[in-house]
């Protein structure tokens, strides 16, 4: 028979067996339950830890949901206007070659307002490092239709679900970025299971050991749930994200080492 | 050893960047500026002092790729004209939220919208009253000669780091694309040593260093408003400069700064040829604007003639400043036309019809 | 003394860089100048002007609207400058492709017909230094020797073999140059 521990007794060094990263710090997320940012910054900060790499580092908030992103990373940070991250982190990289950079954006920021900006930096072969977490909607300002909302997804600016005559078609920015000579590494990962977990952070390791070659740019995207912007449970919203965002948005490396994966 | 060039007013700020340490220049074409960019490109300052130079995908682009640099603790400059600089508000009104130095030049043409690309002074308001949302300002220098071009850029990055505040250049086309004579000093070594503040990774010693204008707790914001409005009336107290022309015994006084200025001064000789004790003074910052100074000679001449290549936007700050002790008009060309010595002139003599 | 010249004509005739020469062979004598000129999409192909001003003392307005010499390149800049020359002041202009010759009686008139030279030269570039050399017999402001200087200042390195021939341009056009009307 196992003993029983109390709840005071349960995080005692000794008995701890999981903990926080020493990276991240002691404020409190203000992340719904459920949703992806609170895990991907988790990996972001256990990598930099792994990789001893604090003091190397500057990172790039954006405007949504990961705004206040600098609250909970012990490192650097730089807050940029909507959109305009690849910009900001186009002059860290370049002022600061031997740095380790990157951004950290949703939809709405990567692929609306910031189009122009992830393209050219992407384009232009940046030595930095985007994670775009894509949800498929904008969470910060309460579910609106995003250039990657899929096609009859509703939200409250498509309460009737995305007509695509209407509104256009969802933007699948990651796969075009990858066409660009200027990137290196594009992959699209998920952080909804533990072994989707584990293979998010080996591809955002990659990511930063690729800024060591100067090669290009490194992009991640995870897909992640917003259960509160879907109106869903946050068990709901995983199922409906694997049935619905990864048909449309496949999960796995698109470009490794500057060569286009040929999925066909 | 100083060193003497003939040279456009554009291409002096560039190479004066480059001599002033400058980390890195970011923008984009636009007439009539594109020389400064050109010129950057064509001199390899990267070779020169290890200078970025960077030709960005838009005006928006450059000004936030200016931010970065800047929240770096680098001295970076950017430039533009009139419709760029509007797009560039954005992350100017970003960079005084965060408190960031940096030099912004605009080389005014005429507007409103596409406008034309001959030289104006309509953006004053844009410049001295703010330009991109919320409340703060910039340090606005207005040079007059290829000279003060070339010297207000240093200058322009001393202040932006004594006030961690962007500081603008506000001169026109005439002055960029007209070519003068131009002493540049030495170079001076890039710094090697960074502000505190700087995001310039984390180390060991110290907490982790946010550069950003985000503030949710509203009595936060405010208090940091208040913060950077001490700023400004330290600027008001400290960085006022003007510069005053046979305004000793001047019973009437332009005031105009940049072109206009240059101008005006041939318009006091000619005036004077006719026995018109007229005089000049030239705001040299226009934000804080010398306002103790006209005050000053409001009480010793009997009107004021505001000069601008715009509908007359200086001449609101000018009347503030006299407290109606004194009549002030405006006189101005819109659209780009440049007003020529004689015109003005005669406008200062239908103002002084008016006022005997 | 402070001269103030307008240099007209159509883009393309080395209207801009007559004025910088002149500017720079005013630096070589330690004098003050400016050039100002007109600038954007008439510069392509159009008409194209530029304002030196030379002076011993410092220059108030480098943007003038009368001037001690106007040098008339084109009819559109005939139309446009002929009234801008001071009572008193020197009008220079080549007479090709002229329809309406200049017709003020209160100032100095000079020909330079430098287009027709400098084809009969072979060398359609060193226009602008004929008219230069022209306006130099006329007003010996700057001394020919601080010329060929600003000239080497003026030029990129590789092109200062073509300095000689430009020598020789300004010198035919201080031959050239006669009078229409002097008061």
């Amino acid at each position: 028979m196992t003993k029983r521990i109390s709840a005071d007794d349960i995080v005692k060094e000794e008995n701890l067996v999981y903990k926080k990263t020493s990276l991240l710090t002691k404020n409190v997320m203000h992340y719904c339950p459920g949703c992806g940012h609170g895990t991907l910054h988790r990996l972001i900060a256990e990598v930099i830890e792994e990789m001893n790499i604090q003091s190397e580092t500057i990172g790039i908030t954006p405007v949504g949901c990961s705004v206040l992103m600098y609250n909970y990373l012990d490192i650097d940070m730089q807050g940029a206007a909507h959109g305009r991250a690849p910009a900001l982190a186009t002059a860290v990289k370049r002022l600061m070659p031997g740095k380790y950079v990157f951004t950290y954006q949703g939809d709405g920021d990567l692929a609306a307002i910031g189009t122009a900006e992830t393209i050219h930096a992407c384009n232009r072969g940046e030595n930095f490092t985007i994670f775009f977490i894509n949800n498929g909607i904008y969470g910060m300002t309460g579910g609106q239709m995003a250039p990657t909302t899929l096609p009859e997804m509703r939200s409250s600016t498509s309460p009737y679900g995305r007509d695509v005559k209407m509104m256009g078609n969802p933007l699948n920015i990651t796969e075009l970025v990858a066409r660009l000579p200027g990137t290196y590494y594009v992959t699209r990962q998920a952080v909804h299971t533990p072994a989707n977990v584990r293979k998010a952070k080996k591809a955002i390791r990659q990511a930063f050991e690729s800024q060591k070659l100067n090669k290009g740019l490194s992009l991640v995207e995870i897909l992640s749930n917003c259960n509160s912007g879907w109106k869903m449970s946050p068990l709901q919203a995983n199922k409906w994200m694997v049935e619905n965002m990864f048909p449309f948005y496949p999960i796995g490396d698109i470009k490794l080492e500057g060569k286009l994966l040929d999925k066909e | 050893m100083k060193e003497l060039k003939l040279m456009k007013g554009n291409e002096a700020i560039a190479e004066a960047a480059i001599r002033a340490g400058a980390d890195a220049y970011f923008g984009y074409p636009i007439t009539p500026q594109s020389e400064i960019l050109e010129y950057l490109m064509l001199e390899r300052p990267h070779e020169r002092t290890g200078m970025i130079v960077l030709q960005a995908e838009s005006e928006v682009a450059a000004i936030n790729m200016v931010y970065g640099g800047a929240a770096c603790g680098r001295k970076v400059i950017t430039s533009s004209s009139s419709p760029g600089i509007s797009l560039k508000q954005e992350g100017i009104s970003y960079m005084a939220g965060s408190e960031l130095p940096c030099l912004v030049v605009n080389v005014v043409r005429g507007g409103p919208g596409l406008g034309t690309i001959q030289p104006s002074q309509s953006d004053y308001f844009q410049a001295v009253k703010g330009g991109g949302h919320g409340d703060y300002r910039l340090l606005v220098l207005a040079p007059q000669s290829v000279q003060e071009m070339a010297d207000f850029v240093g200058l322009g990055f001393d202040l932006a780091f004594k006030y961690r505040n962007p500081v603008m250049i506000l001169t026109d086309g005439a002055l960029g694309q007209m070519m003068e004579k131009v002493w540049f000093d030495e170079q001076k070594p890039r710094q090697t040593v960074f502000p505190s503040w700087a995001t310039t990774g984390k180390s060991t010693d110290r907490e982790r260093n946010i550069i950003t204008s985000l503030n949710l707790d509203s009595l936060k914001q405010e208090k940091h408003n208040q913060k950077i409005q001490d700023k400004y009336k330290k600027m008001k107290e400290n960085e006022v400069r003007f510069e005053k022309i046979e305004c000793d015994n001047a019973e009437y006084l332009f005031i105009a700064y940049g072109t206009s200025a240059r101008i005006c001064q041939k318009s006091v000789q000619l005036a004077r040829e006719r026995g018109i004790k007229a005089g000049l003074l030239r705001p040299i910052t226009l934000f804080p604007f010398p306002e103790k100074a006209v005050l000053e000679l409001a009480n010793l001449v009997k009107g004021m003639l505001a000069v601008e290549m715009s509908t007359g936007q200086m001449v609101e700050d000018v009347k503030l400043a006299v407290k109606g002790k004194v009549k002030v008009e405006h006189f101005g060309r819109m659209g780009g036309v440049i007003p020529s010595p004689d015109e003005i002139l005669i406008a200062l003599e239908n103002l002084i019809k008016k006022i005997s | 003394m402070t001269e103030e010249i307008i240099i007209a004509g159509f883009g393309g005739q080395g209207v801009l860089s007559m004025g910088k020469i002149l500017a720079y062979s005013g630096i070589m004598q330690e004098q003050e100048v400016s050039w100002m000129p007109s600038y954007g999409p008439e510069m392509r192909g159009g008409t194209a002007n530029v304002t030196v001003i030379l002076s011993d003392e410092r220059i108030s307005s480098p943007i003038i609207n009368k001037f001690d010499t106007a040098i008339i390149l084109n009819q559109q800049s005939m139309d446009k400058f002929e009234n801008s020359v001071k009572p008193g002041g020197m009008l220079i202009y080549d007479g090709n492709g002229i329809s309406r010759h200049p017709e003020r009686k209160d100032i100095n008139i000079y020909r330079v017909d430098a287009a027709e030279e400098a084809a009969k030269m072979e060398s359609a570039r060193t226009f602008n230094m004929i008219v230069l050399g022209g306006y130099l017999k006329i007003k010996p402001l700057v001394k020919l020797e601080n010329v060929i200087r600003g000239l080497a200042e003026s030029l990129p390195e590789r092109h200062h073999s073509l300095i000689p021939v430009n020598e020789k341009a300004i010198l035919r056009g201080m031959d050239i140059i006669k009078p229409v009307q002097e008061l």
